[in-house]
């Protein structure tokens, strides 16, 4: 399962839907749609690089579901990925009604714990809604077990401590971690996918060898980011996502 | 440590808990475990205690301030935490957290600064116990501030100037959190203010409540009853729950916090988190912040750089909540009117952050006076002293006695 994020509204709220559906044709299976955020902690350069230009531009929430909308029958499953206070000044209940009226199947949150959750658990069980929360390797067995628990659709499994787009060659950590998510998860059906600082296919089948998902977040984002025109952009971001896909079906099969 | 709050999970009523990355956790665990065990720990207690009284110069004195108390038609009596070393309340907080790093068997600090006066304060700490210190300071504020980021340089730390976002302190403290996460096992995030993820806002507390516990003791002292007042200045809101925690318990003694307004609430140029914001999370906590429709944190602005700060310590959200306390925005040119007196009738040069609660004690008096038929007495937290401010102080004047 190949797991590709982009930002809504980068590099316009048009451009941003196009790439998500190039890199849909071009073989991501699942969509995280990130909402732009002026304070996002979780993120590395490129990712910030690319949510404060769209929240230069101006993009709204509705624009976000909007960007869900208009994908949702491109052939994957979309989530959106968003820190907290957006969903939370939105109105919980609300955003899942409007998340799932658009066609999205569920929301990512990097900064928002299960045991802080209640209200977004109830939300999302009324509105059939995916919820996927965040593992580390400091996770404490106790909390992968609460945390899997709490999760539908899959669990992302950030193996690598630190911000989205880092990187460390020599960590074995992430293999360790699906372990343990594996044998402490409650319902050995959950997907884990693990985000690693993937860069292409090579690195791809590395993580498939071991996790159900590749997450990939940067390096897509750094296609749109380091081209000339929108084209141009939209071209990097299919050949990268061949690359990618290519890596994942490769050690899957 | 107190009865007072927060629950188990770190909520002050529907405020406070915990918004961060899973990754940061184990840490935030691992610090309430070691936070609790050292606030009832003799050995840590005794020198944390030694610290504050031969390193910091606490207690600080409680002044009575005679001419301004004449001028204000109540008697008014100033928390020196502008005497301590460093020359503010935030000491307390530094050397509490960095002698928990040091129990923790970390090695390195890191922490968030604006102006630079809690970047100081912790390179101070850093210094003194043998700890390596990053310090995140917004682009803009190393240029405004160069000599307080010389200070840090001086104190043997790392400066970083951040050029993400709006390069202010919000976003020192977003990188502050990055460096976290990517270095949670070595490192201490120093955090600034009793704002964040619990357990920093009961923990920041906890080491600054030593003002309100002098205080209460020292007004006894003096007048032999208890204040009918006490007045501090909230950003994050560190020097005001350290005064007020004290006497919440003494429901007689009014709380008032005085928010940075800025060039008034009205304007949308303000810091006020909890006269103009709204609920949300930043940074770890539910509380009052700034924002817009969409939950974009949204820039603040004060003349005091130790007030500008979109959001505010989860415990202030609740004693808002609660109506154990009062918060009232008081404007840059009311602060620097209370500035200018205190300079004139006492001979103090006040931070202009604390001239904020001068000014909110002098809006306050008249009210006090008629509602107790009496003159009131209030204490007013001086949390800080002025000598970083006369640069701001000498333009903020230049320009008015110009006009003049």
């Amino acid at each position: 399962m190949l797991v590709g994020y982009l930002p809504a509204g980068f590099p316009t709220v048009d451009g941003g839907i196009a790439a998500i559906r190039a890199m849909v044709e071009a073989g991501v299976d699942v969509v995280e749609v990130g909402f732009p955020y002026s304070d996002p902690v979780m993120d590395g350069p490129v990712i910030q690089r690319a949510a404060e230009a769209a929240l230069a531009g101006g993009v709204r929430a509705a624009d976000v579901l909007r960007t869900v909308e208009a994908v949702a029958d491109a052939g994957a499953s979309i989530l959106v990925m968003s820190y907290w206070n957006p969903i939370e000044r939105y109105g919980v209940a609300a955003f899942a009604r409007d998340l799932a009226a658009a066609g999205g199947a569920g929301l990512i949150t990097p900064d928002l714990i299960p045991d802080e959750a209640d209200e977004w658990i109830a939300a999302s069980d009324e509105h059939g809604l995916d919820r996927v929360f965040l593992v580390a390797p400091s996770s404490t067995d106790e909390r992968v077990r609460m945390t899997t628990a709490a999760c539908r659709g899959f669990v992302y499994a950030s193996s690598v401590m630190g911000v989205t787009g880092a990187r460390d060659q020599t960590s074995s950590a992430a293999p360790v971690l699906v372990d343990r998510v594996r044998r402490l998860s409650a319902d050995p059906a959950l997907p884990v996918a693990v985000g690693l600082g993937v860069r292409d296919g090579a690195q791809a089948a590395e993580v498939a060898s071991f996790a159900d998902g590749v997450i990939v977040g940067s390096a897509l984002v750094g296609c749109l980011l380091g081209a000339p025109d929108l084209d141009a952009g939209l071209s990097a971001l299919r050949t990268l996502t061949a690359d990618l896909a290519g890596g994942v079906t490769r050690t899957s099969s | 440590m107190s009865d007072l709050g927060p629950n188990e999970t770190g909520h002050f009523g529907r405020y406070g808990g915990r918004f961060v990355p899973e990754a940061l956790i184990a840490a935030l665990d691992q610090l309430d475990v070691e936070y609790r065990k050292a606030m009832t720990d003799d050995e840590f207690q005794a020198e944390f205690g030694r610290l504050l009284r031969d390193y910091a110069g606490t207690p600080s004195m409680l002044y009575f301030a005679e001419r301004l108390s004449a001028q204000a038609g109540a008697r008014i009596f100033l928390k020196r935490e502008d005497l301590n070393h460093t020359g503010a309340h935030k000491v307390r907080n530094v050397l509490g957290q960095a002698l928990l790093t040091r129990r923790m068997g970390k090695k390195r600090i890191i922490a968030e600064t604006g102006a630079g006066q809690h970047g100081v304060a912790s390179a101070t700490a850093a210094a003194l116990l043998d700890l390596e210190c990053v310090v995140y300071m917004g682009e803009e504020d190393t240029r405004r501030q160069a000599l307080n980021v010389a200070r840090m340089e001086l104190l043997g730390a790392t400066v970083v100037p951040v050029q993400t976002g709006s390069r202010t302190l919000k976003d020192a403290i977003n990188e502050a959190l990055r460096d976290w996460v990517t270095n949670v096992d070595s490192t201490h995030y120093l955090l600034g203010t009793a704002a964040g993820p619990h357990p920093f806002p009961a923990m920041v507390r906890d080491f600054v409540r030593g003002i309100g516990v002098e205080a209460r003791q020292q007004i006894l002292d003096a007048t032999g009853s208890l204040p009918d007042a006490v007045a501090a200045c909230v950003g994050g809101g560190s020097n005001a729950i350290g005064i007020f925690h004290a006497f919440v318990p003494d429901t007689d003694v009014r709380l008032y916090g005085f928010e940075a307004g800025g060039d008034g609430v009205e304007t949308g140029r303000h810091a006020a988190s909890i006269t103009g914001g709204g609920l949300g999370v930043l940074h770890g906590a539910k509380t009052y912040l700034l924002q817009d429709e969409d939950g974009q944190t949204i820039e603040s602005h004060s003349i005091s750089a130790g007030l500008d700060y979109p959001a505010v310590g989860p415990e202030h959200a609740w004693l808002h909540d609660t109506g154990r306390a009062t918060y009232e925005p008081v404007t840059d040119a009311e602060a620097m009117k209370a500035f200018r007196l205190l300079c004139r009738t006492e001979g103090i040069i006040p931070a202009i952050e604390s001239s904020h609660a001068l000014a909110g004690a002098l809006r306050i008096a008249p009210t006090l006076a008629a509602e107790l038929g009496r003159t009131p007495t209030i204490v007013v937290n001086l949390s800080g002293r002025g000598d970083k401010d006369v640069e701001t102080a000498g333009q903020w004047f230049g320009v008015l006695d110009g006009e003049e």
